[in-house]
């Protein structure tokens, strides 16, 4: 099933294979921190959420917030990962000023969540990206930089909040690949709730490696790891400049140093931040404030009966169930704001005509106005009721598109709209039997000529037919009269 | 009725209750001898003005039914006191007021006790002689110019001269037990996870445990009784059910089986020593109880092994104290150098070397060697406990090879300073719970000190054990008050 787009950078005969690692810090969706009470909320005054434990204040102690644990064993069973029953708090010690306990606490050899994996939609076909691992581990503060010209000033906020990394394999082969993992990553966390995904806010923050090697090559090249890249465009642009950065390297002959770089967003281009000689040797060591991190079964059997339908099985049903294509049904479960969207729809209206104006005339609206459907100016129930007027015979779709229009101001009903504008659809035969007899009379020249052969002709009658009922008229009832009339 | 700073807090409470004393009149004796006993050098802050406020507010409506009413008691300047400055002996947290209170001494506080102040230590309670302290040596009564031990030697010296009735200390490797043995009193380490950590320094996470320090073993089991609880605010905190230690309190031994480890016969170690604990065991036997050899085959491996777990645990606790927050700050040209002078001024020289030998263990390349071995030798070091315990209910042993050494002996000489903790860190490895009791004095009139060892849990079986023991030892402390002053 697993198949390799064929994105390859070429030099000179050569062609490159570009080789992807992932290391995604997920923001836990979390009231609380991962070991202390103060609040997650974005976006408070500087400093006005920190606790005495995110400060690191003498004889503080951590102690774990069990929800973050959920959280991450949920996502770890949404990545159809293992679950580990025994994991272990490590301390990564570095001094940083916005690190107050002078170590992060992370899981380095015990992780809570091991192997899993992630499916991918790509356009040549699935193709599935292991995870390696999951792990827990506390966000460090911020460091300002730019607010005081003689100092660094630091904001704790995020000090101590709940962070997953998810690392990945090195399986994944280009930018566009990299694009579907983060968004599959972000909408399974959003199915469940254990990450908003918000990219903006910093909720989710990638470490790219990065490393190429010569089409039919087998062995890896050296990797670069570029740190914290906080959108999937500045990602791909990372990616590209990396990879041809160390193509440029191996052409002159040179190797590739195992580094740490960053990435200028300005420059589009990444900058080398540490060498391996100068990385850090963070000491890891069991956390001796914490236990070793003990799972039960029981536990794990509970937050897997919670765990709600995820993208995979619900693609599965909608196209089992409703029909679509895996095109379709791919939009339709991409987002959890989505696929509820279309389920509330679907509740009481046609599939098919749902899919349509879903994907079609209401994502076109949201791009323009560049809202989330959770924002939507049609509300799902009277989106239906448009689709029902359809259907039924009420409206044609071209006016159900002019009352969509109107729709969209003020999420109006369309049956009011419908009825206020005389909108309705003319479908008694005997007034479109009628309209036709003036249109054959006021055209008999046209008509002479279409009985002569000009077929062509048809689509004229059908245009004054219309005109003539000021656009209400049956469309499919216009073509069958006409038809009878002009061959009969 | 005795002077009112001699008595035991059995005695002072038992005459609170009966009204014969009030905090007011008990506060005012204590302040008033600690005024007269500055030589000894046991207070780096004292608390004096609120404490006499307090007694008066305590006197002005009493309970009886606390069992610490009103009862003035000094700690360990490693425990976090909300409000009064808290330094752990360092210049690096010289000027640092905490705006909490540790679980411990809120427990005190909690049964009517009243804080005349915080005692001297050995700087982040690193040291076995208080000569580590930022505040200067601490002059154990017992003679002048003799160490009160360490780390607690604020504590011990405090007990000693009757400057509180009792006190609290902390114990990462013997720091209660071997100065209660310097200094002729009764110092309890409890089992990990019995009294919470909260709030207290961190030296190192995986040893350290709060404990009593006092005249008797009677007033050590009240004061266990009080400063024992589950936790949450400690993940490492051990929910059971605590005795009514004092309550349970009994001589009664008779049956108890009593383990003698003999790796704890150790080369060089003092004749008097070696007759102390065998004066110690035929009491033990006087009390019916079955003394029995056993084995501790690791034994000789637990200072080298702690000496690795507790400097790594340390490095890695005082990455805090680096001038960003709160505490000592020495301003540089940027981060790294702020953090260099900051450390290096706000630091002294014992727990810059802890900090050394801790960030070296932890080093890739090295932490397999160190480190991990020393975890897997801290098993083995348990196991060799358990395994005793399946045949006796509890070990006796010295509590330090030699009694109270001279000021300055030896600071130049960390080895010889580390190995006076040689019988007191297998207990902190293993987590169990241990006891000092005065037993016996050296040629020079020195206090000697015996330990007895307990499983995990098992503070009364020790207690008990103690308090036989030091019925028929009957010590007495004759110190002379040659330190005060008019």
């Amino acid at each position: 099933m697993s198949k390799n787009s064929e994105y390859l950078i070429e030099r000179e005969n050569k062609q490159y294979e570009v080789i992807i690692g992932l290391e995604v810090h997920a923001q836990v969706t979390s009231e609380s921190k991962l070991f202390s009470q103060s609040s997650t909320k974005f976006g408070a005054e500087p400093n006005t959420q920190v606790s005495l434990v995110d400060a690191a204040f003498p004889g503080m102690l951590p102690v774990i917030n069990e929800f973050c644990i959920d959280q991450a064993i949920k996502t770890g069973i949404g990545l159809k990962a293992k679950i580990n029953k025994k994991s272990v708090f490590d301390r990564k010690n570095y001094f940083y000023a916005d690190l107050p306990q002078g170590y992060q606490i992370s899981q380095y050899k015990y992780p809570i969540v091991g192997e899993g994996k992630v499916i991918l939609d790509m356009p040549y076909g699935q193709k599935e990206i292991g995870i390696e691992r999951l792990h827990l581990e506390q966000d460090a503060g911020k460091s300002i930089h730019d607010i005081d010209p003689n100092n660094t000033l630091v904001d704790l906020n995020r000090s101590g909040v709940a962070l997953m990394e998810i690392v990945s394999k090195p399986d994944l082969r280009s930018p566009d690949e990299v694009n579907v993992y983060i968004k599959k990553l972000r909408s399974i966390m959003r199915y469940l709730g254990t990450c908003d995904g918000n990219m903006q806010e910093g909720s989710l923050r990638a470490d790219v490696n990065v490393s190429v090697r010569l089409k039919g090559e087998t062995e890896f090249g050296t990797r670069c790891e570029i740190k914290n890249v906080n959108s999937i465009k500045f990602m791909q642009m990372a990616i590209i400049s990396e990879a041809n950065r160390q193509i440029d390297l191996l052409e002159e002959g040179k190797d590739i140093d195992q580094e740490t770089r960053l990435f200028d967003t300005k420059r589009n281009e990444t900058r080398s931040m540490r060498s391996k000689e100068d990385a850090h040797d963070y000491r890891y060591f069991p956390d001796p404030d914490l236990l070793p991190l003990e799972i039960s079964q029981e536990l794990i059997e509970k937050i897997k009966s919670d765990i709600p339908e995820l993208p995979d099985e619900k693609k599965k049903r909608f196209i089992d169930k409703f029909n679509l294509s895996p095109y379709e049904a791919t939009i339709l479960v991409s987002d959890i704001e989505t696929s509820n969207f279309f389920e509330e729809v679907i509740k009481n209206s046609d599939v098919k005509l749902a899919t349509n104006w879903i994907t079609g005339e209401l994502f076109a609206v949201l791009n323009e106005k560049n809202l989330e459907i959770s924002q939507s100016p049609v509300s799902a129930k009277n989106l239906s009721k448009l689709i029902n007027l359809i259907k039924d015979g009420t409206i044609s779709g071209k006016i159900a598109k002019t009352v969509f229009e109107q729709m969209i101001d003020g999420d109006q009903d369309p049956l009011i709209i419908v009825k206020e504008k005389g909108l309705k659809q003319e479908s008694d035969p005997k007034a479109i039997e009628e309209l036709i007899n003036k249109v054959i009379e006021n055209n008999s020249d046209k008509v002479a000529e279409y009985k002569s052969g000009k077929d062509k002709l048809f689509g004229f009658f059908v245009g004054q037919a219309m005109k003539e009922s000021k656009g209400k008229g049956n469309p499919q009832l216009i073509n069958k009269i006409l038809k009878e009339k002009l061959n009969g | 009725m005795s002077d009112i700073t001699s008595q035991s807090l059995f005695e002072l409470t038992s005459n609170v209750k009966e009204k014969k004393l009030s905090s007011g009149e008990i506060t005012k004796a204590f302040i008033d001898r600690a005024e007269k006993s500055k030589k000894l050098n046991v207070y780096v802050t004292d608390n004096f003005e609120k404490a006499i406020d307090q007694s008066k507010k305590f006197d002005s409506n009493p309970n009886f039914d606390l069992k610490l009413p009103g009862i003035p008691i000094a700690v360990k300047d490693l425990f976090c006191t909300n409000g009064v400055r808290t330094t752990a002996g360092s210049k690096i947290l010289n000027n640092f007021v905490p705006t909490y209170e540790s679980t411990v001494t809120q427990n005190l506080w909690s049964q009517g006790a009243i804080l005349l102040g915080k005692l001297n230590c050995d700087e982040f309670a690193m040291g076995s002689s208080n000569e580590t302290s930022f505040f200067g040596n601490v002059q154990n009564p017992v003679g002048e110019n003799l160490v009160p031990g360490g780390s607690s030697g604020g504590s011990s010296a405090a007990v000693a001269a009757n400057l509180t009735p009792v006190t609290i200390g902390t114990d990462t490797g013997g720091s209660i037990r071997q100065p209660a043995s310097f200094t002729g009193t009764v110092g309890l380490k409890p089992t990990y996870g019995s009294c919470s950590r909260y709030g207290i320094v961190a030296f190192a996470s995986s040893l350290d445990q709060a404990g009593p320090m006092t005249k008797n073993v009677r007033d050590c089991s009240i004061l266990l009784e009080v400063i024992s609880s589950f936790d949450q605010k400690d993940s490492t905190s051990i929910d059971y059910k605590r005795n009514c230690y004092s309550k349970e309190l009994s001589k009664d031994i008779k049956g108890k089986k009593i383990g003698i480890p003999k790796e704890y016969r150790v080369d060089n170690m003092p004749d008097e020593i070696e007759q102390l604990w065998k004066n110690g065991i035929s009491y033990a036997k006087d009390c019916g109880a079955e003394i029995i050899d056993i084995s501790l085959p690791h034994t000789n491996y637990a200072l080298p092994t702690y000496y690795i777990v507790a400097p790594a645990e340390a490095s890695s606790n005082l990455a805090r104290y680096d001038g960003v927050k709160y505490g000592f700050r020495s301003p540089g040209q940027n981060l790294i150098e702020m953090y260099e002078k900051t450390r290096s001024e706000g630091f002294g020289d014992e727990v810059k070397r802890r900090i050394m030998i801790g960030t070296y263990v932890l080093s890739s390349g090295y932490y397999d060697a160190y480190y991990l071995k020393a975890q897997k030798v801290r098993k083995l070091i348990k196991k060799d406990f358990d395994d005793a315990f399946s045949k006796v209910d509890a070990i006796l042993t010295p509590s330090t090879p030699s009694s109270a050494f001279k000021i300055g002996e030896k600071t130049n000489d960390p080895v010889s300073m580390y190995l006076n903790d040689i019988f007191t860190v297998p207990i902190n490895l293993a987590g169990l719970p241990g006891i000092s009791i005065p037993a016996g004095k050296d040629k020079n009139n020195y206090p000697l000190g015996l330990q007895v060892i307990g499983k995990p849990f098992d503070e009364q079986n020790i207690l008990n054990i103690s308090y036989a023991l030091e019925d028929k030892i009957n010590f007495k402390n004759d110190i002379s008050d040659w330190w005060l002053s008019e």
